[in-house]
Protein backbone atom coordinates (compact mmCIF):
# COMPACT_ATOMS: atom_id res chain seq x y z
CA UNK A 1 0.00 0.00 0.00
CA UNK A 2 1.20 3.66 -0.74
CA UNK A 3 1.27 5.95 1.30
CA UNK A 4 -0.49 9.62 0.58
CA UNK A 5 1.37 12.74 0.35
CA UNK A 6 -0.43 15.86 1.03
CA UNK A 7 -1.90 17.78 -2.08
CA UNK A 8 -3.52 20.92 -2.95
CA UNK A 9 -6.98 18.34 -4.49
CA UNK A 10 -9.87 19.95 -2.97
CA UNK A 11 -10.92 16.22 -2.26
CA UNK A 12 -7.95 15.85 0.25
CA UNK A 13 -8.92 17.15 3.68
CA UNK A 14 -7.62 20.56 4.86
CA UNK A 15 -7.20 22.88 7.76
CA UNK A 16 -5.05 19.25 9.31
CA UNK A 17 -1.81 21.40 9.52
CA UNK A 18 -0.54 23.95 12.03
CA UNK A 19 -0.27 26.96 9.59
CA UNK A 20 1.14 28.98 11.60
CA UNK A 21 4.44 27.12 11.75
CA UNK A 22 4.68 27.84 8.31
CA UNK A 23 4.12 31.17 8.49
CA UNK A 24 7.13 31.81 10.49
CA UNK A 25 9.43 29.77 8.85
CA UNK A 26 8.39 31.03 5.36
CA UNK A 27 11.53 31.79 3.95
CA UNK A 28 13.04 28.69 4.93
CA UNK A 29 10.64 26.63 3.86
CA UNK A 30 10.89 28.21 0.51
CA UNK A 31 14.78 28.33 0.54
CA UNK A 32 14.60 24.31 1.20
CA UNK A 33 11.94 24.00 -1.63
CA UNK A 34 14.09 25.63 -4.11
CA UNK A 35 17.30 23.59 -3.53
CA UNK A 36 14.72 20.15 -4.03
CA UNK A 37 13.28 21.61 -6.80
CA UNK A 38 17.36 22.49 -8.25
CA UNK A 39 18.12 18.76 -7.15
CA UNK A 40 15.07 17.23 -8.49
CA UNK A 41 15.70 18.86 -11.75
CA UNK A 42 19.14 17.99 -12.13
CA UNK A 43 18.92 14.21 -11.06
CA UNK A 44 15.30 14.21 -13.51
CA UNK A 45 17.69 15.62 -16.13
CA UNK A 46 20.90 13.12 -15.27
CA UNK A 47 18.05 9.81 -14.92
CA UNK A 48 16.50 10.80 -18.69
CA UNK A 49 20.13 10.65 -20.15
CA UNK A 50 21.36 7.34 -18.26
CA UNK A 51 18.67 4.96 -18.08
CA UNK A 52 15.35 5.97 -20.22
CA UNK A 53 14.02 3.18 -18.14
CA UNK A 54 14.46 4.49 -14.82
CA UNK A 55 12.82 7.86 -15.51
CA UNK A 56 9.39 6.54 -14.94
CA UNK A 57 10.16 5.30 -11.29
CA UNK A 58 11.84 8.31 -10.14
CA UNK A 59 9.86 9.65 -7.19
CA UNK A 60 10.08 13.31 -8.77
CA UNK A 61 8.17 12.28 -11.74
CA UNK A 62 5.85 9.92 -9.61
CA UNK A 63 5.05 12.95 -7.65
CA UNK A 64 4.10 15.02 -10.56
CA UNK A 65 2.09 12.35 -12.24
CA UNK A 66 0.15 12.05 -9.34
CA UNK A 67 -0.45 15.71 -8.77
CA UNK A 68 -1.61 15.71 -12.83
CA UNK A 69 -3.88 12.94 -11.75
CA UNK A 70 -5.47 15.10 -8.95
CA UNK A 71 -6.12 17.93 -11.08
CA UNK A 72 -8.07 15.70 -13.54
CA UNK A 73 -10.10 14.40 -10.29
CA UNK A 74 -10.96 18.68 -10.47
CA UNK A 75 -11.67 18.67 -14.14
CA UNK A 76 -13.58 15.79 -13.96
CA UNK A 77 -16.26 16.87 -11.20
CA UNK A 78 -16.03 20.35 -13.02
CA UNK A 79 -17.23 18.79 -16.47
CA UNK A 80 -19.50 16.34 -14.36
CA UNK A 81 -22.90 16.75 -16.14
CA UNK A 82 -25.09 15.68 -12.49
CA UNK A 83 -28.60 15.48 -14.48
CA UNK A 84 -27.04 13.94 -17.72
CA UNK A 85 -28.40 10.56 -18.20
CA UNK A 86 -25.98 7.44 -19.63
CA UNK A 87 -26.94 5.77 -22.36
CA UNK A 88 -29.46 3.01 -21.44
CA UNK A 89 -30.69 -0.16 -23.07
CA UNK A 90 -32.92 -2.78 -23.92
CA UNK A 91 -33.23 -5.85 -22.04
CA UNK A 92 -32.18 -7.78 -25.14
CA UNK A 93 -28.16 -6.21 -24.65
CA UNK A 94 -28.49 -7.52 -21.27
CA UNK A 95 -25.15 -10.30 -20.78
CA UNK A 96 -26.12 -12.75 -18.37
CA UNK A 97 -24.31 -13.75 -15.90
CA UNK A 98 -22.65 -10.26 -15.69
CA UNK A 99 -18.10 -10.14 -15.99
CA UNK A 100 -17.00 -10.79 -12.78
CA UNK A 101 -13.95 -8.60 -11.74
CA UNK A 102 -11.73 -7.97 -8.08
CA UNK A 103 -8.61 -7.76 -7.23
CA UNK A 104 -8.72 -11.66 -6.41
CA UNK A 105 -9.89 -14.64 -8.16
CA UNK A 106 -13.42 -15.73 -8.33
CA UNK A 107 -12.26 -18.95 -6.61
CA UNK A 108 -11.47 -16.75 -4.13
CA UNK A 109 -14.98 -15.26 -3.60
CA UNK A 110 -15.71 -15.46 0.39
CA UNK A 111 -20.18 -15.57 0.27
CA UNK A 112 -21.17 -12.83 2.90
CA UNK A 113 -23.86 -14.87 5.54
CA UNK A 114 -27.49 -12.83 4.90
CA UNK A 115 -28.37 -13.69 8.34
CA UNK A 116 -25.99 -12.01 10.23
CA UNK A 117 -25.04 -9.34 7.31
CA UNK A 118 -25.75 -5.47 8.21
CA UNK A 119 -25.28 -2.41 6.27
CA UNK A 120 -23.54 -0.12 8.86
CA UNK A 121 -24.13 3.66 8.60
CA UNK A 122 -21.69 6.31 9.61
CA UNK A 123 -20.39 9.70 9.41
CA UNK A 124 -22.61 12.87 8.52
CA UNK A 125 -25.97 11.39 9.00
CA UNK A 126 -28.66 11.91 10.77
CA UNK A 127 -30.26 8.28 11.36
CA UNK A 128 -27.31 5.35 11.92
CA UNK A 129 -29.62 2.82 12.64
CA UNK A 130 -27.87 -0.32 11.04
CA UNK A 131 -29.88 -1.71 8.10
CA UNK A 132 -30.21 -5.72 7.62
CA UNK A 133 -30.80 -7.06 4.20
CA UNK A 134 -34.30 -7.54 4.77
CA UNK A 135 -35.06 -3.68 5.63
CA UNK A 136 -32.74 -3.24 2.09
CA UNK A 137 -34.76 -5.23 -0.02
CA UNK A 138 -37.91 -3.64 1.19
CA UNK A 139 -37.18 -0.06 0.20
CA UNK A 140 -38.33 1.07 -3.63
CA UNK A 141 -36.62 0.06 -6.25
CA UNK A 142 -35.43 1.27 -9.50
CA UNK A 143 -33.85 -0.42 -12.83
CA UNK A 144 -31.15 0.47 -14.64
CA UNK A 145 -29.99 -1.22 -18.20
CA UNK A 146 -26.52 0.25 -18.43
CA UNK A 147 -22.96 -0.15 -19.83
CA UNK A 148 -20.21 -1.13 -17.53
CA UNK A 149 -16.72 0.06 -18.57
CA UNK A 150 -13.80 -1.02 -16.65
CA UNK A 151 -10.20 0.80 -16.49
CA UNK A 152 -8.52 -2.18 -18.42
CA UNK A 153 -11.12 -1.46 -21.87
CA UNK A 154 -13.74 -4.40 -21.59
CA UNK A 155 -17.45 -3.49 -21.11
CA UNK A 156 -21.14 -5.14 -20.98
CA UNK A 157 -24.63 -4.01 -20.82
CA UNK A 158 -26.20 -4.90 -17.55
CA UNK A 159 -29.64 -4.67 -15.93
CA UNK A 160 -29.05 -3.50 -12.16
CA UNK A 161 -32.41 -2.57 -9.70
CA UNK A 162 -32.29 -1.93 -6.43
CA UNK A 163 -32.67 1.60 -3.94
CA UNK A 164 -31.75 5.09 -5.68
CA UNK A 165 -28.82 5.99 -3.53
CA UNK A 166 -29.89 9.61 -3.92
CA UNK A 167 -33.47 8.73 -2.09
CA UNK A 168 -31.25 6.21 0.43
CA UNK A 169 -29.48 9.21 1.55
CA UNK A 170 -32.41 11.49 1.86
CA UNK A 171 -33.98 8.43 4.03
CA UNK A 172 -31.37 8.54 6.55
CA UNK A 173 -31.09 12.22 7.01
CA UNK A 174 -27.53 11.96 5.15
CA UNK A 175 -25.57 15.27 4.97
CA UNK A 176 -25.93 16.28 0.96
CA UNK A 177 -23.59 19.15 1.11
CA UNK A 178 -20.70 16.46 2.79
CA UNK A 179 -17.93 16.10 -0.06
CA UNK A 180 -17.99 12.33 -0.16
CA UNK A 181 -19.97 9.31 0.32
CA UNK A 182 -17.66 6.20 1.49
CA UNK A 183 -18.07 2.84 1.28
CA UNK A 184 -16.52 -0.51 3.46
CA UNK A 185 -16.80 -4.17 2.25
CA UNK A 186 -16.81 -7.49 3.26
CA UNK A 187 -13.38 -8.61 0.92
CA UNK A 188 -11.61 -5.45 2.70
CA UNK A 189 -12.19 -3.63 -0.28
CA UNK A 190 -13.26 0.20 -0.41
CA UNK A 191 -13.94 3.13 -2.30
CA UNK A 192 -15.33 6.45 -2.21
CA UNK A 193 -17.02 8.29 -4.61
CA UNK A 194 -17.77 12.33 -4.70
CA UNK A 195 -21.52 13.53 -3.73
CA UNK A 196 -22.34 14.68 -7.28
CA UNK A 197 -22.11 11.08 -8.52
CA UNK A 198 -23.43 9.90 -5.58
CA UNK A 199 -26.91 11.84 -6.08
CA UNK A 200 -26.70 11.47 -9.70
CA UNK A 201 -30.55 9.72 -10.59
CA UNK A 202 -28.38 6.85 -11.97
CA UNK A 203 -26.60 6.11 -8.96
CA UNK A 204 -28.06 2.87 -7.08
CA UNK A 205 -27.64 0.52 -4.57
CA UNK A 206 -28.09 -2.42 -6.11
CA UNK A 207 -29.81 -5.54 -4.85
CA UNK A 208 -30.87 -7.03 -8.03
CA UNK A 209 -29.32 -8.29 -11.65
CA UNK A 210 -31.46 -8.87 -14.37
CA UNK A 211 -34.74 -8.90 -12.04
CA UNK A 212 -32.90 -11.87 -9.90
CA UNK A 213 -30.73 -11.39 -6.52
CA UNK A 214 -27.80 -10.44 -6.77
CA UNK A 215 -25.39 -14.24 -6.45
CA UNK A 216 -21.82 -14.05 -4.49
CA UNK A 217 -19.44 -13.43 -6.71
CA UNK A 218 -21.21 -9.79 -8.02
CA UNK A 219 -21.64 -8.48 -4.73
CA UNK A 220 -24.52 -10.37 -2.88
CA UNK A 221 -26.39 -8.74 -0.84
CA UNK A 222 -26.01 -5.47 -1.78
CA UNK A 223 -23.39 -3.25 -4.53
CA UNK A 224 -22.79 0.30 -5.68
CA UNK A 225 -24.18 0.75 -9.20
CA UNK A 226 -23.25 4.08 -10.97
CA UNK A 227 -23.46 4.87 -14.75
CA UNK A 228 -21.05 7.53 -14.39
CA UNK A 229 -17.89 6.13 -13.22
CA UNK A 230 -15.41 3.02 -14.09
CA UNK A 231 -16.26 -0.18 -12.71
CA UNK A 232 -14.12 0.03 -10.37
CA UNK A 233 -15.53 2.82 -8.63
CA UNK A 234 -18.77 0.12 -7.96
CA UNK A 235 -18.17 -1.39 -4.46
CA UNK A 236 -19.61 -5.25 -3.93
CA UNK A 237 -19.81 -7.26 -0.59
CA UNK A 238 -21.18 -3.46 1.17
CA UNK A 239 -20.78 -3.15 4.76
CA UNK A 240 -21.04 0.22 5.48
CA UNK A 241 -21.48 3.55 4.22
CA UNK A 242 -20.32 6.84 5.54
CA UNK A 243 -20.87 10.01 4.64
CA UNK A 244 -18.15 12.36 5.15
CA UNK A 245 -15.66 15.63 4.12
CA UNK A 246 -12.59 13.67 4.61
CA UNK A 247 -11.13 11.88 1.67
CA UNK A 248 -11.21 8.41 1.88
CA UNK A 249 -9.15 7.19 -0.89
CA UNK A 250 -9.63 3.74 -2.17
CA UNK A 251 -8.20 -0.04 -2.69
CA UNK A 252 -7.16 1.15 -6.49
CA UNK A 253 -7.00 4.55 -6.23
CA UNK A 254 -4.41 4.57 -3.32
CA UNK A 255 -1.97 2.15 -5.72
CA UNK A 256 -2.51 4.82 -8.47
CA UNK A 257 -5.52 4.68 -10.44
CA UNK A 258 -7.57 7.66 -10.74
CA UNK A 259 -9.69 8.80 -7.56
CA UNK A 260 -12.79 10.46 -9.94
CA UNK A 261 -12.82 8.16 -12.54
CA UNK A 262 -15.53 9.10 -13.89
CA UNK A 263 -16.85 8.07 -17.78
CA UNK B 1 13.48 54.03 -52.26
CA UNK B 2 15.83 51.02 -51.97
CA UNK B 3 16.02 51.29 -48.77
CA UNK B 4 12.47 50.94 -48.29
CA UNK B 5 12.53 47.63 -50.26
CA UNK B 6 15.02 46.28 -47.89
CA UNK B 7 12.96 46.68 -45.19
CA UNK B 8 9.98 45.79 -46.58
CA UNK B 9 11.60 42.35 -47.65
CA UNK B 10 13.27 42.02 -43.95
CA UNK B 11 9.51 42.17 -42.64
CA UNK B 12 8.50 39.58 -44.38
CA UNK B 13 11.49 37.07 -44.54
CA UNK B 14 12.18 34.66 -41.84
CA UNK B 15 13.82 31.16 -41.09
CA UNK B 16 11.84 28.41 -43.47
CA UNK B 17 10.67 26.78 -39.58
CA UNK B 18 10.02 29.88 -37.26
CA UNK B 19 11.32 29.30 -32.86
CA UNK B 20 7.01 29.06 -31.94
CA UNK B 21 6.99 26.35 -35.11
CA UNK B 22 9.72 24.64 -33.65
CA UNK B 23 9.13 24.17 -30.18
CA UNK B 24 5.00 23.34 -31.31
CA UNK B 25 6.73 20.11 -33.55
CA UNK B 26 9.10 19.12 -30.42
CA UNK B 27 6.66 19.43 -27.88
CA UNK B 28 3.90 17.48 -30.01
CA UNK B 29 6.99 14.68 -30.88
CA UNK B 30 7.75 14.36 -27.07
CA UNK B 31 3.29 14.25 -26.40
CA UNK B 32 3.26 11.62 -29.24
CA UNK B 33 5.61 9.45 -28.02
CA UNK B 34 4.49 9.59 -24.55
CA UNK B 35 0.37 8.54 -25.52
CA UNK B 36 1.67 5.95 -27.93
CA UNK B 37 3.91 4.21 -25.39
CA UNK B 38 1.73 4.86 -22.15
CA UNK B 39 -1.36 3.73 -24.64
CA UNK B 40 0.26 0.19 -25.51
CA UNK B 41 0.67 -0.29 -21.93
CA UNK B 42 -2.88 0.09 -21.48
CA UNK B 43 -3.81 -1.66 -24.77
CA UNK B 44 -2.40 -4.73 -23.14
CA UNK B 45 -4.49 -4.73 -20.04
CA UNK B 46 -7.22 -5.88 -22.46
CA UNK B 47 -6.26 -6.78 -26.13
CA UNK B 48 -8.41 -5.59 -29.47
CA UNK B 49 -6.63 -8.61 -31.06
CA UNK B 50 -5.67 -11.47 -29.58
CA UNK B 51 -2.79 -12.21 -31.06
CA UNK B 52 -1.70 -8.34 -30.38
CA UNK B 53 0.18 -7.89 -27.22
CA UNK B 54 3.19 -5.30 -26.84
CA UNK B 55 5.88 -5.85 -25.44
CA UNK B 56 6.55 -4.53 -21.89
CA UNK B 57 9.92 -2.75 -22.63
CA UNK B 58 8.09 -1.17 -25.34
CA UNK B 59 5.67 0.40 -22.83
CA UNK B 60 5.98 3.36 -20.33
CA UNK B 61 4.06 3.39 -16.92
CA UNK B 62 5.10 -0.03 -14.89
CA UNK B 63 2.07 -1.36 -15.24
CA UNK B 64 -1.52 0.01 -15.93
CA UNK B 65 -2.08 2.48 -13.34
CA UNK B 66 1.45 3.91 -14.69
CA UNK B 67 0.63 3.47 -17.49
CA UNK B 68 -2.94 5.20 -17.31
CA UNK B 69 -1.42 8.55 -15.49
CA UNK B 70 1.33 9.21 -18.60
CA UNK B 71 -1.67 8.87 -20.80
CA UNK B 72 -4.01 11.27 -18.85
CA UNK B 73 -0.36 13.79 -18.31
CA UNK B 74 0.75 14.06 -21.94
CA UNK B 75 -2.84 14.01 -23.35
CA UNK B 76 -2.77 17.97 -21.74
CA UNK B 77 0.19 18.46 -23.80
CA UNK B 78 -1.05 16.70 -26.54
CA UNK B 79 -3.83 19.08 -26.71
CA UNK B 80 -2.68 22.42 -25.72
CA UNK B 81 0.13 22.34 -27.99
CA UNK B 82 -2.34 20.38 -30.91
CA UNK B 83 -4.86 23.78 -29.90
CA UNK B 84 -1.78 26.37 -30.16
CA UNK B 85 -0.22 24.62 -33.41
CA UNK B 86 -3.80 25.22 -34.80
CA UNK B 87 -4.52 28.48 -34.22
CA UNK B 88 -0.66 29.06 -35.32
CA UNK B 89 -1.49 27.47 -38.60
CA UNK B 90 -4.42 29.39 -39.35
CA UNK B 91 -3.65 32.84 -37.65
CA UNK B 92 0.22 33.11 -39.83
CA UNK B 93 -1.38 31.43 -42.64
CA UNK B 94 1.68 29.21 -42.84
CA UNK B 95 -0.79 26.05 -43.74
CA UNK B 96 -2.57 27.45 -46.63
CA UNK B 97 1.28 28.40 -47.89
CA UNK B 98 3.00 25.23 -47.24
CA UNK B 99 0.13 22.48 -47.06
CA UNK B 100 -1.81 24.09 -50.02
CA UNK B 101 -3.23 23.42 -52.91
CA UNK B 102 -2.72 19.75 -53.04
CA UNK B 103 -3.38 18.67 -56.65
CA UNK B 104 -3.72 14.45 -57.19
CA UNK B 105 -2.07 14.84 -60.71
CA UNK B 106 1.12 15.85 -58.64
CA UNK B 107 0.70 13.30 -55.86
CA UNK B 108 0.85 10.65 -58.80
CA UNK B 109 3.58 12.64 -60.30
CA UNK B 110 5.87 12.51 -57.08
CA UNK B 111 5.06 8.94 -56.28
CA UNK B 112 6.08 7.70 -59.57
CA UNK B 113 9.12 9.87 -59.41
CA UNK B 114 9.93 8.51 -55.75
CA UNK B 115 9.24 4.98 -57.49
CA UNK B 116 12.34 5.62 -59.89
CA UNK B 117 14.70 7.40 -57.34
CA UNK B 118 14.25 10.78 -59.39
CA UNK B 119 12.54 12.65 -56.34
CA UNK B 120 14.46 15.44 -55.70
CA UNK B 121 15.53 16.57 -51.92
CA UNK B 122 17.63 19.94 -52.95
CA UNK B 123 14.93 22.65 -52.12
CA UNK B 124 13.41 21.64 -48.82
CA UNK B 125 11.78 24.81 -48.25
CA UNK B 126 8.98 23.72 -50.33
CA UNK B 127 6.92 20.45 -49.75
CA UNK B 128 6.41 17.91 -52.68
CA UNK B 129 2.67 16.80 -52.95
CA UNK B 130 2.84 13.69 -51.41
CA UNK B 131 4.15 15.75 -48.37
CA UNK B 132 1.41 17.79 -48.20
CA UNK B 133 -0.73 14.84 -48.60
CA UNK B 134 0.83 13.54 -45.37
CA UNK B 135 0.93 16.71 -43.29
CA UNK B 136 -2.79 17.05 -43.79
CA UNK B 137 -3.52 13.75 -43.78
CA UNK B 138 -1.84 13.34 -40.22
CA UNK B 139 -2.97 16.33 -38.83
CA UNK B 140 -6.58 15.15 -39.64
CA UNK B 141 -5.66 12.06 -38.12
CA UNK B 142 -4.63 13.96 -34.53
CA UNK B 143 -7.69 15.49 -34.49
CA UNK B 144 -9.95 12.51 -34.81
CA UNK B 145 -7.27 10.16 -32.60
CA UNK B 146 -7.99 13.49 -30.07
CA UNK B 147 -11.99 12.82 -30.97
CA UNK B 148 -11.85 9.04 -30.09
CA UNK B 149 -9.71 9.31 -27.06
CA UNK B 150 -12.38 11.96 -25.64
CA UNK B 151 -15.02 9.66 -26.64
CA UNK B 152 -13.37 6.66 -24.53
CA UNK B 153 -12.41 8.50 -21.67
CA UNK B 154 -16.13 10.13 -21.27
CA UNK B 155 -18.67 7.68 -22.88
CA UNK B 156 -21.19 9.58 -20.49
CA UNK B 157 -20.35 12.86 -20.12
CA UNK B 158 -19.71 13.32 -23.61
CA UNK B 159 -21.96 10.89 -25.00
CA UNK B 160 -23.53 12.37 -27.71
CA UNK B 161 -19.48 12.43 -29.28
CA UNK B 162 -19.26 9.07 -28.02
CA UNK B 163 -22.45 7.84 -30.47
CA UNK B 164 -20.14 9.15 -33.02
CA UNK B 165 -18.45 6.01 -32.76
CA UNK B 166 -20.77 3.66 -32.15
CA UNK B 167 -20.50 1.93 -29.55
CA UNK B 168 -17.46 2.07 -26.59
CA UNK B 169 -15.52 -0.50 -28.21
CA UNK B 170 -16.19 1.11 -31.58
CA UNK B 171 -14.10 4.17 -30.39
CA UNK B 172 -11.59 2.09 -28.94
CA UNK B 173 -11.54 0.62 -32.45
CA UNK B 174 -11.25 3.88 -34.03
CA UNK B 175 -8.45 4.66 -30.93
CA UNK B 176 -6.44 2.28 -32.11
CA UNK B 177 -6.59 2.32 -35.48
CA UNK B 178 -5.55 6.23 -35.60
CA UNK B 179 -2.69 5.29 -32.93
CA UNK B 180 -1.60 3.06 -35.62
CA UNK B 181 -2.04 5.34 -38.28
CA UNK B 182 0.43 7.34 -36.76
CA UNK B 183 3.25 5.28 -36.32
CA UNK B 184 3.11 4.62 -39.64
CA UNK B 185 3.16 8.13 -40.71
CA UNK B 186 6.03 8.53 -37.57
CA UNK B 187 8.08 5.72 -39.36
CA UNK B 188 8.03 7.65 -42.20
CA UNK B 189 8.24 10.97 -41.25
CA UNK B 190 11.58 9.76 -39.29
CA UNK B 191 12.81 7.57 -41.97
CA UNK B 192 12.98 10.18 -44.83
CA UNK B 193 14.16 12.63 -42.39
CA UNK B 194 17.15 10.71 -41.88
CA UNK B 195 17.21 10.01 -45.27
CA UNK B 196 18.18 14.26 -45.37
CA UNK B 197 19.72 14.89 -42.25
CA UNK B 198 19.03 18.89 -43.11
CA UNK B 199 15.25 18.44 -43.19
CA UNK B 200 15.92 17.51 -38.98
CA UNK B 201 19.23 20.57 -39.01
CA UNK B 202 15.99 23.10 -39.98
CA UNK B 203 13.80 21.78 -37.56
CA UNK B 204 16.13 22.35 -35.01
CA UNK B 205 17.78 25.69 -35.83
CA UNK B 206 15.34 26.73 -38.27
CA UNK B 207 16.95 26.05 -41.45
CA UNK B 208 17.09 29.01 -44.49
CA UNK B 209 15.17 32.40 -44.33
CA UNK B 210 12.69 32.40 -46.63
CA UNK B 211 10.18 34.67 -47.92
CA UNK B 212 6.33 34.55 -47.48
CA UNK B 213 5.65 36.50 -50.41
CA UNK B 214 7.52 34.04 -52.66
CA UNK B 215 6.03 31.20 -51.36
CA UNK B 216 3.45 31.05 -53.90
CA UNK B 217 5.43 31.31 -56.77
CA UNK B 218 7.70 28.31 -57.22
Amino acid sequence: MSIKTPSPSIFRPRGGVDQSALQEHKALVEDINRRNLLRGTVSLGALTMLTGCSVTRSDQVQSVLRRISEFNDRVQALIFRPNHLAPTFSEADVVKPPRFNAYYDIEDIVPVDVATWNLELAGQIENKKAWSAQEIYALPEQEWIIRHICVEGWDYIGQWSGVNLRHFLERIGADLKAKYVSFKCADDYYGSIDMATALHPQTILATKYAREPITDPFGFPLRLRTATKLGYKNPKWITAIEVTNEYRGGYWEDRGFNWFAGI
Amino acid sequence: MSEITINSTVRHSHKLHPLALRIMHWLNALAMVLMILSGWAIYNDSVIFGWLHFPHWMTIGDGPEGALQWHFAAMWLLMINGLAYLIYGFATGRFRRKLLPISPREVIATVRDALRFRLGHDDITHYNAVQKLLYVGVIAIIIVQVLSGLAIWKPVQLSELASLFGSFQGGRLVHFIGMALIVGFLAVHVALALLVPKTIGAMLTGGPVVDDRDGDTH
